[in-house]
């Protein structure tokens, strides 16, 4: 049963309850590599998210959309521990990478970060040349072998490359907005991770280079799980093969917690919405 | 990745020797803390051991003498007190003045940046320099002598830019809505700053002045090179006599070789320490009591 | 305007400075030459006849005070600074802040007391017995002592300058806190942190009455730290302790090394805010 959405008030839709979370194929290669099971973050006691759960597949785009406030960056640094920076943030729930616990006793944060990748918002390259910067994660990591071609290899995965050849010793500031979130996926991809993930990466950029971009993540998604932070909806149509929406609960003494909606694949979210949450959202009547 | 295999993936991390390095760096950093703090801690353990059975009541009210177990800091006290109020009747005015210029008044021009860039520099330079200012101009140029008026001058002139800095800070946290409210209510500039943003920012001007003269009253080189005495056996009884000061005092017991002087010099800094921390413990008590929150 | 009264006595003060420095200091080279004054390794200018007036033992003593303030205190300044950043919690912190704030306000002549009273005699003279009463290595490491806080809190400032971006970026690489802080964020604001040193040397130079009182009256061109050393400081205060009349030399001689010593600071000053200027893009 397909309907087409209209994007006006007369929508019509079948709401069933459904849950939340879903896997997208019993299949055994893809075998989720992350499960989440009812993750929660609280900033000094109070909660942000709340009861996330899904499974997310390897070697696919999966975005994570809703309105601000929702916590989607929160949650998505669950992911490679960011979040242990903020001495008020606790986590609550369970998040298995590879069927080991994230958040186990014996697991180093700094170790799951060699694995899960992260790039930000505004692009962040260091105050360093172009080559330094990739270097930097290379010998953090202990990948000191031929480092040369490993930058080589990171730029080109980054479809940088052309572009920086001739200036690596440049300062990487010099480049623009663009090339610099460029330079800091190539970052990220040098120290190979499986997993790459992305909060909001364009959003700072021109529609030009958010497209190259949106074209990078299309290539790199062969060898690597992405999960993207995105609030832009066209975005997240374009380029995921899983769509997770994140909305705000306000409580009655007026705390906003975020929740996990619903999850699906892209084109089943935002065709055929199972939520009103969602519908509202993506059909623009709020957000 | 099969259920077996990822059982095999762990991320323990590189545990032992990273580890290691870590700790090894944190350890280093905190040794490093501790030695400024032990040495401070020091200080002030040996100052108070050695000088405070010298304390009492005769101590501050006796003059100074060739006997160590005599010597008493009374002139001192007084050519402090004499001097400090110089010092505050010239600096206090004059600086808050030069704060309300340029914070409220001054157009961005030339001469405002001039004014800015002669107080920072100001405050930069080592205060022997203005002991030797104050030796030329106050002592000689203007015939002042040796004067507890020349040496108030001088370390009015010292201070001055630390008022005005943390004076400007002071009106800076005023919000410009008061400033904007008394405006559009028809007040003149003049009527704004004097009734509403001075009062205003007064706690934050207060705690300035108070920390710039508990910085005067500490200060030795520049009333030596002006010419305040070390050994003085009167009390000053005008603006124009000799004096010396409590720092000058503790540094000519200090200098004897006798070492009962050492404990007449502790006893001195004890004073000297305590009459600082009551300075600074009042600026603490107006800055929480009054400071408004921007 | 009154008020703009008040603000031009600023400008007052650095021109008088500057006058009565400058005219004392012509007056000086009238009698001296300059060559023999920058060039001369023996400084006696009271002796008479056959006195004196080269003034690089000055200099060479503000100089050896000062580097041994600066190898004592930056390496300790800046790894308090780099411990309040980038690991002290809360608490320390409340704690560590006014402990430097309180070493800040120590007058220097307490500094003085401490060095001779304590550091020479119950620190370096037990534990080497050449050493000297009055020495430039006493006095040196209570100077440093004195401008750790400045160089603490500057260079604590410089590195909370940096922007947390640049922090989580390192972090997400899997770089641990002390390579973040070593690799990245120190060097990101080094700037900041070098015109703190450059800073604390400045007030380094200027220091009076610690070497006053522990480093000795001498001039002297020896590199022996063991020994003392008089500072252009020192032989200032040396000369106001007595009674100089006008228009004898050594009246003269003090404003002539006031006159270079102003000058000394003056150029580190300019350095310092220089590099702060240069540099304040890096990271935007």
């Amino acid at each position: 049963m397909s309907k087409v959405m209209k994007r006006s008030s007369e929508i019509t839709l079948d709401i069933k309850p459904v849950p939340t979370g879903g896997t997208p194929d019993d299949r055994p290669e893809s075998e989720p590599i992350f499960r989440v099971r009812d993750l929660g973050v609280r900033y000094g006691g109070l909660l942000a998210v709340r009861g996330v759960t899904a499974d997310i597949s390897r070697n696919q785009i999966t975005a994570i959309i809703g309105p601000s406030g929702c916590g989607k960056s929160t949650l998505i640094r669950c992911f490679n521990r960011l979040n242990d920076l903020i001495p008020a943030a606790s986590i609550e729930g369970q998040v298995l990478y590879h069927g080991v616990d994230l958040y186990g006793p014996a697991v180093d944060p700094v170790e799951v970060r060699r694995h899960i990748g992260m790039v930000f918002q505004k692009p962040n390259p260091f105050p360093k040349s172009i080559y330094e910067n990739i270097a930097f994660g290379l010998r953090v990591n202990g990948m000191t072998d031929d480092i040369d071609a490993r930058v080589e290899h990171a730029l080109q995965g980054a479809a940088l490359w052309d572009e920086v050849k001739g200036k690596l010793k440049s300062n990487a500031l010099s480049l623009s907005g663009g090339q610099q979130q460029r330079l800091c996926i190539a970052r990220a991809l040098a120290v190979e991770p499986d997993v790459i993930l992305m909060d909001e990466p364009a959003s700072a950029l021109d529609p030009v280079a958010t497209s190259r971009i949106e074209d990078l993540m299309e290539s790199l998604k062969e060898d690597y799980t992405i999960l993207i932070v995105t609030h832009n909806m066209q975005q997240a149509a374009r380029v995921s093969d899983m769509t997770a929406f994140l909305t705000v609960e306000v409580s009655d003494d007026g705390h906003r917690t975020g929740v996990l909606v619903e999850f699906a694949p892209t084109t089943e979210l935002f065709t055929n919405p199972r939520d009103p949450r969602t519908e509202a959202y993506i059909t623009g009547r709020f957000g | 990745m099969s259920v077996g295999e990822a059982q095999a993936f762990s991320l323990r991390g590189q545990g032992g020797k990273q580890n290691l390095y870590e700790k090894t760096f944190v350890v280093l950093l905190l040794v490093a803390v501790l030695i400024g703090v032990a040495s401070l801690i020091t200080l002030l353990i040996d100052v108070l051991r050695v000088g405070a059975p010298r304390l009492s009541v005769d101590f501050l009210t006796s003059l100074p003498s060739r006997f160590a177990a005599r010597a008493g800091a009374q002139p001192a006290l007084w050519g402090t007190l004499w001097v400090i109020s110089v010092c505050t009747l010239f600096s206090v005015p004059v600086g808050m003045g030069a704060a309300i210029y340029l914070e409220e008044f001054a157009r961005k021009g030339r001469l405002a940046t001039l004014i800015e860039l002669n107080i920072a520099n100001l405050a930069a330079v080592p205060s022997i320099i203005y002991g030797l200012l104050g030796l030329a101009v106050f002592v000689r140029f203007f015939a002042m002598g040796r004067s507890v008026l020349a040496g108030g001058l001088t370390l009015g002139l010292l201070v001055l830019p630390v008022i005005v800095l943390s004076g400007r800070e002071a009106l800076r946290a005023v919000p410009s809505s008061i400033r904007d409210g008394a405006l559009a209510l028809g007040a003149t500039r003049w009527q704004t700053v004097s009734r509403q943003v001075f009062p205003a920012a007064l706690p934050g001007f207060l705690t300035g002045i108070i920390l710039a003269l508990s910085r005067a009253i500490g200060e030795t080189a520049p009333l030596i090179t002006m010419g305040a005495l070390t050994y003085v056996t009167f009390v000053p009884n005008s603006l124009l006599d000799r004096f010396t000061v409590l720092p000058i005092q503790i540094f000519n017991w200090t200098s004897r070789p006798q070492s009962a002087f050492a404990e007449t010099a502790a006893a001195g800094i004890v004073v000297l320490l305590a009459v600082l921390l009551a300075m600074n413990a009042v600026a603490i008590l107006i800055r929480s009591r009054y400071q408004r929150k921007p | 305007m009154v008020l703009m009264a008040c603000g031009l006595i600023s400008v007052l003060t650095t021109l008088g400075i500057v006058l009565a420095l400058i005219s004392e200091t012509l007056s000086f080279f009238r009698e001296v030459s300059p060559l023999e004054y920058f060039t001369g390794r023996e400084w006696a200018p009271t002796f008479g006849r056959n006195a004196s007036f080269g003034v690089l033992p000055l200099i060479s003593g503000t100089l050896k005070v000062t580097a041994i303030a600066v190898m004592f205190s930056v390496p300790l300044g800046l790894a308090t600074a780099i411990y309040l950043s980038e690991y002290a919690p809360g608490r320390v912190r409340g704690f560590l802040k006014p402990f430097l704030e309180v070493l800040a306000g120590i007058p220097t002549v307490v500094l003085g007391f401490f060095a001779l009273n304590f550091v020479t005699k119950n620190l370096l003279e037990p534990a080497i017995p050449q050493v000297e009463r009055f020495n430039v290595l006493s006095a040196g490491l209570v100077v440093g002592l004195m401008i750790i806080p400045t160089i603490a809190s500057l260079s604590e400032d410089a590195l909370r300058a940096v922007p947390g971006s640049l922090r989580e970026g390192a972090y997400a690489l899997g770089a641990t806190r002390r390579i973040a802080a070593l690799k990245v964020i120190v060097p990101a604001a080094l700037s900041g942190i070098a015109a703190s040193v450059i800073l604390g040397m400045s007030r380094a130079v200027g220091e009076t009455m610690i070497v006053a009182i522990a480093g000795g009256n001498q001039p002297s061109m020896s590199f022996n730290p063991l020994k003392g050393s008089q500072t252009m400081t020192a032989y200032i205060v040396q000369v106001s302790l007595g009674d100089t009349a006008t228009g004898e030399i050594a009246y003269q001689t003090i404003f002539a090394v006031g006159t270079t010593l102003f000058v000394l600071t003056l150029i580190l000053n300019l350095i310092s805010i220089r590099i702060v200027r240069r540099f304040r893009e890096t990271y935007e």
